[in-house]
């Protein structure tokens, strides 16, 4: 029943996208302009300035990230349909799961287009280490993605949501985009220092392994009244 | 899972605040099986707060809910609830089908076809399945709304301001799908502030003001005339009757 439910979730959010695509417009638009700004400012004769790639890319994707968990659960809040999911009788962590991994396609969607870009206008051999790169982004996303969808859920009702989520993420995931950040940084050395790498994605996988065990843990007290 | 399955509910000496506001004080009544009880009231009574304790989405600040003899809880309660809300609770993108399947999945209905071509077809809506409800009319939405509400065919049915937005046309279906509830053994209770249209239709009424209860009547007539002169007068607490005996 459990992942049925997921299932179900993850479904519709999917379909609900495929047929606006509101969101992932709104996202990559974002982020593509946030990296062709970056490029400008900080790419000078042709040349990037050392390990920005790595920055520029995970600021992309934490803003779009940020823009992805608002969108998708304003959808939720305007026909009320959250109040729809809490009444019945599913589990809620199944429903948070359900929520959290289309948040997570709807990101790792965004940064097959932000990679090459970022790859691009940055020179950055980013691509060179393709499976290392997508655990890196993968790990990262779940840890960001993991407490956006708990905050977003719980910031459904107040007023001041837009503002709050950003507050109350960044500080929070910050951890998970040094770890990003520095992992990335990692790659795009001559010499790829696996060892380091390893440390690196080891933390992201701590990170997630917390964050997503405590919000399955807080969810649904969270959820009730 | 099985639903909880119970006979009655009693709500017994309900307060509800929100920080210093006081939303419901000291409610108490009691609804029945096959019969249908009316929450009535002006605007900030405190019905659509009594709906939403009623189905769990919050909790008491004192007092107790029953729901039978008081063992029912959790996701076993909450698979014998049925909800209709102010809103629709549906996804304006998703088609009345999809949207239907996607509430049966979630009540752990095994053959979700089924179960959303039988609800459509009771909404009279079978040949608009495949519509996107963002298409639909008011009327149709509310129509798809409430079989999304009975597709687990629930014991207690809650419904708030159903008749909102419906023409005459639809407000006489949604009346005789309410009957034909109460003649399946469900607890109905609906919270609406449209007299003319709970005329008829009530089994019990509970007039609320102020987040308190100030009159009960069993087979109302005339509510009317009842709630003008009911809401002419300031509730107090020594008025507030005890309503959970009959």
């Amino acid at each position: 029943m459990f992942g049925r439910i997921v299932w179900l979730v993850l479904r519709k959010d999917f379909m609900i996208e495929v047929r606006s695509l509101e969101t992932a417009y709104t996202m990559l638009f974002f982020a593509i302009s946030c990296v062709l700004v970056f490029a400008f400012a900080l790419v000078q004769e042709g040349r990037a300035p050392e390990g920005g790639a790595a920055g520029i890319l995970w600021i992309a994707i934490a803003f779009a990230g940020t823009l992805a968990l608002g969108r998708t659960f304003e959808r939720e809040r305007q026909a009320e349909t959250l109040r729809a999911l809490l009444l019945a009788p599913a589990a809620r962590p199944a429903v948070y799961l359900g929520k959290l991994l289309g948040i997570v396609a709807l990101l790792s969607a965004a940064e097959t287009v932000l990679v090459p870009l970022v790859a691009l206008l940055f020179q950055a051999p980013l691509l060179a280490h393709p499976i290392w790169l997508a655990l890196i982004l993968l790990t990262g996303t779940v840890g960001f993605a993991a407490v956006g969808t708990l905050f977003a859920a719980m910031l459904i009702r107040a007023r001041s949501r837009d503002v709050l989520l950003p507050v109350l993420l960044y500080p929070i995931t910050v951890p998970v985009i040094i770890a990003g950040v520095r992992a990335t940084s990692v790659l795009l050395e001559p010499d790829v220092n696996t060892g380091f790498l390893q440390v690196w994605l080891a933390l992201l996988v701590c990170f997630d392994v917390v964050f997503v065990t405590l919000a399955l843990w807080t969810f649904e007290p969270l959820m009730t009244d | 899972m099985t639903p909880a399955d119970f006979d009655h509910l009693t709500v017994d000496d309900v307060s509800r605040h929100f920080g210093r506001r006081r939303a419901l004080s000291h409610i108490s009544f009691r609804a029945d099986r096959g019969a249908i009880l009316g929450l009535l009231g002006p605007n900030g009574a405190g019905k659509s707060t009594m709906l939403a304790l009623l189905a769990t989405l919050l909790r008491p600040t004192s007092g107790r809910i029953r729901y039978g003899d008081g063992g029912a809880a959790g996701a076993a309660l909450r698979a014998a609830i049925g909800v209709l809300g102010h809103d629709v609770f549906l996804y304006p993108e998703l088609t009345a089908r999809e949207n239907l399947e996607f509430f049966a999945g979630l009540y752990g209905i095994a053959d979700l076809g089924a179960a959303a071509s039988r609800a459509l077809e009771t909404a009279g809506l079978a040949g608009r399945g495949n519509d996107a409800v963002s298409s639909f009319s008011r009327g149709m939405r509310q129509r798809v709304a409430l079989e999304r509400a009975l597709i687990h065919q629930p014991r207690l049915v809650l419904l708030d301001e159903p008749f909102t937005g419906l023409d005459d046309a639809s407000a006489e279906a949604l009346g005789r799908r309410l009957t034909g509830l109460r003649a399946g053994g469900a607890i109905v209770i609906l919270a609406t502030h449209d007299l003319d249209l709970a005329q008829g239709l009530l089994d019990r009424a509970v007039f609320l003001r102020d987040g308190r209860v100030v009159h009960a009547a069993d087979r109302p007539d005339a509510l009317r005339a009842m709630y003008r002169d009911l809401m002419a007068r300031v509730g107090t607490a020594a008025d507030a009757p005890d309503l959970t005996s009959r």
